[in-house]
């Protein structure tokens, strides 16, 4: 269903590639390319040109689209180049009007989003040989060096003129927050004090310097620049070995009802409370859906395989959720359904792991996990009588911040339980590089070496209980009322700080690179994001292009 | 454990029979609420008390007399009755609908609130256990014992509140108030003065008339509820309340009367060495738990209370009846103040956060009745000899005054001074010898101790020498 005519301020995260405005994608044999070339009056919200290829989210929504049909439509690319269809221009990143003129909660929404598809564009190097090349045919310019960052190899124009830079510090008043601080150090390795010195010299570094700083892999001569690449990359794909066919599996756009309090797919309903300002996400298996006896059955199904096609409504869920629904605050997950077909499912993929559609489903899966892992929400997920959470979805549970086990004293037969897998114990691990248990059970591995024993037993609510599995287990008797009063309660709390208790609960132990950019560098973003000096009349956030330079609150703080 | 009946075992008018979760309380707690009373409850044996027992809310049905052995006592739940167009009265949700449920932002502070008033009943319980060893008549032991187990009905009244709607941590707490015990090391109850014992009669009364009466203030206010099953519970509470303050009124009568008449009898003030209780002891117990019961009020300004009131959880003392906005957002009042110099000024506050301070003045007017009452038996005496409330700065240690100390009349005077003197103003360790010397049991029929003077009239239209308890 159409929805954009429905609501117009709704942002719609499904795209037809025949409909990009700002991105191309083209495939020659295992070469990819993706060619930056934005539409300046296709800005997703009014008030701003998307000059200088800058993007906005519509911009990244298309770029996300690419990432996923690389994955599943065009596997056998094992090389994605990332370039410019402008001139002397690579990207010029976020587009600061579209910034400035933002609230708050949109910016860090944004910012969110765009991080999580640059972690994927990661993910998919390092897990699908999909190796992302930049190749800079001009400036780099903030977002637009931080996007090059995210790929595997970046590629300059030698023309004495272009440079990449991260001039958000001398220029906005803000943080390169797409990453760009944490990778220039954690992941190209530049000395901190030259990294220093580079984010704050607004013009950037260019030519044989950007390259001894590390900050680029190579020079390219402007006059050959196009065959340079392309050999490259051809170059590339042959060190390159991958087991994909030609063809993949087509994604079309999914189908979703949405009505006032509604969304609906057919494996996934989200009705909102907006009273109590809580969603509702129930997850369904359909009776009659079983789990394919062969993973060439299953790619037979293509995207109507039901486990790929229940991700994909998740990951819509998620974002329609985040960026349509910013006042739910909190969303109570429950799953129906013969949960002993999601064990035959996880065998299914696990036994099939060098299967390339097995894999990208695995991973497809932990990518959509580690986005509830950093949602700004309270998540609550509900174990209750024909429970579905087994397994790989049982992850959901265990992304969540309380979770509710039902003990139904009254009929026996109908009470909840859930299962563990082995997807439970490695497959889907966290941006900590921990599993969720592991998480969980930080710093007690007794606990931990229990919930093992206990792999691919039905666990009901006193087990789970005892296994430390769920918050709380009440019967039908007090059941529903604790779980009302949760949720009661939990509206009534400081959101911001409600934000803040879960993000730091939700990640214990280990920080990796991934979760620096999650904590460390997008919370410091957010709270100069919120400062008066980046975005207060006279911020220089919101000053920037005026002719005036930012007044600042000269306090450190 | 089955209980075959409850509503016959269970006067009650909350449908305890049909209600699945009422049901497993029952199951779950009543045993151990019987098996508390045995251990800490009343020390003397008995066969069976004349006791009144609720069986309705009614007219007819809240005072049933009859004699019961005690741990058969039929503990029974009533809310008072519902008024079904009951709109809360104060605060930000005045107008709105009162509560039938709780609401899941304020099921914290409503659920202390609940707790800590729960944790009285049974710590006065606690407290008087051993006075049944000592009572000066039949009469006097049978309201010790009745005050005895309506505290224990009003512990059944805020654990009904625990398990019908506070779910899992509600019942969790309901275990608690019986695992604390008043004056235990280990695991004491939660207000500091429900932890000291009983040790004498004369406390009794006075705790039954200074400290009981906070409690009716306490219930007053959260009988204004916007969680209207509180609100009902505290306003059947209220009507039980009012008859132990009765037992305290009358029980500090009889024994200023009886010291009058023996001080007449034999005209001096000395009337010690004739077995009554000379007016000066008496003076002390009052300064006594007089002052330890204003503590119980709180500090005078207070940020939880202006919390309560704003969020609908406790009200004013008549809330309905103060001729106001009910919201209290500007309004202000004048309250004591002490110096940095310790000098007693007044300042203005916001009435808001001087809620308690408002209450406790409340209280205070309340309690002057009493001593206009005894003082009007001196009277009728023709004795000079007044009793008179202790300022409210004397021997606090909670609020504005607890950083001073001051003399009964008010006057600031150093702390060396008032432990100097602490044996002019407060019981001494010979005064509470003296007193418990008194405490010799009668238990015959008819009989009174020499202490004091026997009741007007006797309970439920009996006479004094009616046989109000038969001990076993």
């Amino acid at each position: 269903m159409e929805t954009l005519s429905v609501a117009p301020k709704r942002v719609e995260f499904q795209v037809d590639p025949n409909s990009y405005r700002h991105l191309r994608l083209k495939i020659d044999g295992e070469v990819a390319t993706i060619e930056i070339d934005i539409d300046e009056n296709g800005g997703i919200k009014e008030g701003y040109e998307l000059k200088m290829n800058s993007y906005d989210l519509g911009v990244d929504i298309e770029l996300y689209d690419i990432t996923q049909r690389l994955r599943f439509t065009y596997p056998q690319v094992k090389v994605v180049v990332v370039t410019s269809a402008k001139e002397k221009i690579f990207c010029a990143g976020a587009n600061i009007k579209m910034l400035a003129q933002s609230s708050h909660q949109w910016k860090v929404n944004f910012c969110k989003f765009t991080n999580e598809t640059r972690l994927g564009i990661e993910d998919a190097t390092n897990n699908s040989s999909q190796v992302y090349v930049a190749a800079l045919n001009g400036v780099a310019a903030g977002g637009g060096y931080e996007l090059a960052l995210a790929c595997d190899k970046i590629l300059l124009v030698d023309d004495r003129s272009s440079a990449v830079s991260l001039p958000e510090i001398p220029l906005l008043g803000v943080l390169p927050g797409t990453g760009g601080l944490t990778r220039v150090v954690d992941k190209r390795y530049v000395r901190r004090d030259l990294a220093d010195y580079f984010a704050t010299k607004p013009e950037g570094i260019g030519g044989k310097k950007a390259l001894s700083m590390k900050l680029i892999d190579a020079l390219i001569p402007k006059a050959s620049f196009a065959n340079d690449v392309a050999a490259y990359a051809s170059d590339l794909a042959s060190s390159i070995t991958k087991d994909a066919p030609v063809k993949g599996i087509e994604l079309s756009p999914l189908k979703k009802v949405i009505d006032e309090d509604l969304i609906s797919y057919d494996y996934v309903k989200v009705s909102i409370n907006r009273g109590l300002r809580y969603a509702e996400i129930a997850i369904t298996l359909p009776d009659g859906i079983s789990a394919p006896s062969t993973i060439e059955v299953a790619k037979g199904q293509g995207e109507n395989f039901y486990l790929l096609s229940l991700i994909r409504q998740l990951d819509d869920a998620i974002l329609e959720l985040r960026t349509n629904e910013a006042e739910v605050g909190t969303w109570v997950i429950r799953g129906k359904g013969d949960m002993g077909q999601i064990v035959n499912f996880d065998n299914l993929i696990l036994s099939n792991r060098d299967d390339w559609f097995a894999n990208e489903v695995l991973h497809y899966l932990k990518r959509t996990l580690k986005r509830f892992d950093v949602t700004s929400r309270s998540l609550i997920t509900l174990i209750e009588g024909d429970n579905l959470l087994a397994g790989s979805l049982f992850e959901v549970a265990l992304a969540s911040d309380r979770i509710y086990h039902l003990i139904d004293t009254e009929d026996e037969l109908a009470n909840a339980n859930f299962m563990l897998t082995k997807m439970n114990f490695g497959p889907l691990p966290m941006g900590n590089g921990l599993t969720r248990l592991e998480s969980r059970f930080y710093g007690d591995t007794s606990s931990l070496e229990k919930v093992e024993e206990a792999i691919e037993e039905s666990i009901d609510g006193d087990l789970a209980l005892r296994l430390g599995l769920v918050t709380f287990a009440p019967d039908d008797i007090d059941y529903e009322d604790e779980v009302r009063l949760c949720l009661e309660e939990r509206a009534s709390f400081n959101p911001d700080a409600l934000t803040g208790m879960e993000a730091n609960y939700r990640f214990v132990g280990p920080e990796t690179m991934e979760t620096k950019i999650f904590s460390r560098l997008s919370a410091w973003q957010n709270w100069i994001f919120y400062r008066p000096n980046a975005s207060g009349e006279e911020g220089a956030l919101r000053r920037y292009g005026s002719g005036l330079r930012g007044n600042f609150n000269k306090e450190r703080i | 454990m089955a209980i075959a009946n409850y509503d016959e075992k269970i006067p009650n008018n909350v449908d305890l029979g049909e209600d699945r979760r009422l049901k497993r309380a029952l199951e779950s707690w009543q045993p151990n609420f019987i098996n508390w009373w045995k251990q800490m409850g009343p020390t003397l044996p008995t066969e069976d008390v004349y006791l009144r027992t609720a069986v309705n809310v009614g007219r007819d049905g809240w005072a049933q007399f009859g004699h019961v052995a005690m741990e058969e006592y039929r503990w029974g739940i009533f809310l008072a009755e519902r008024d079904r167009d009951r709109k809360i009265a104060f605060g930000a949700h005045k107008g709105e609908d009162a509560w039938q449920q709780i609401p899941g932002e304020y099921r914290s502070d409503l659920q202390r609130l609940i707790v800590i008033q729960g944790d009285t009943e049974p710590a006065s319980v606690e407290q008087q256990r051993n006075l049944g060893l000592t009572a000066p008549s039949l009469y006097d032991l049978r309201n010790l014992f009745q005050v005895n187990v309506e505290e224990g009905r009003h512990l059944w009244a805020m654990v009904y509140l625990l398990h019908a709607y506070f779910g899992r941590e509600g019942r969790e707490e309901a275990d608690e108030l019986l695992l604390r015990n008043s004056g235990s090391s280990d695991s004491p109850r939660i207000l500091g003065a429900f932890n000291e014992e009983t040790p004498d009669w004369l406390s009794f009364f006075m705790f039954t008339y200074f400290t009981d009466r906070d409690g009716k203030y306490q219930l007053g206010t959260l009988k204004e509820s916007a969680f209207d099953p509180l609100s009902r519970t505290c306003e059947f509470m209220l009507k039980e309340e009012s008859h132990h303050m009765f037992v305290g009124t009358t029980g500090i009568d009889r024994v200023v009367r009886r010291s009058c008449e023996v001080m007449a009898e034999h005209d001096t003030y000395d009337i010690s060495q004739y077995g009554a209780i000379p007016l000066d002891i008496i003076q002390k117990y009052m300064n006594f738990h007089y002052s330890v019961s204003l503590d119980l009020f709180g500090s005078e300004i207070s940020t939880n209370a202006a919390n309560y009131f704003t969020t609908g959880l406790k009200g004013r003392w008549a809330e309905e009846s103060h001729d106001d906005d009910h919201l209290l957002g500007s309004s202000t009042v004048e309250i004591e103040h002490v110096t940095d110099a310790g000098q007693i000024t007044s300042r203005e506050v916001s009435s808001l956060t001087a809620l308690n301070h408002t209450l406790r003045n409340e209280y205070i007017a309340d309690c002057e009745n009493g001593v206009t009452r005894w003082n009007r038996v001196l009277e009728e005496f023709g004795i000079d000899f007044r009793l008179r409330l202790p300022a409210t700065s004397f021997n606090r240690r909670v609020g504005i005054f607890a950083p001073i100390e001051t003399k009964p009349s008010g006057e600031i005077i150093s702390s060396e001074e008032f432990e100097a003197s602490r044996d002019m103003y407060l019981p001494s360790q010979s005064d509470k010898t003296f007193v418990r010397s008194l405490m010799r049991p009668v238990y015959e029929q008819g009989k009174i101790a020499s202490w004091i003077a026997p009741p007007i009239k006797g309970i439920n239209n009996h006479p004094f020498d009616y046989e109000y308890v038969h001990l076993a």
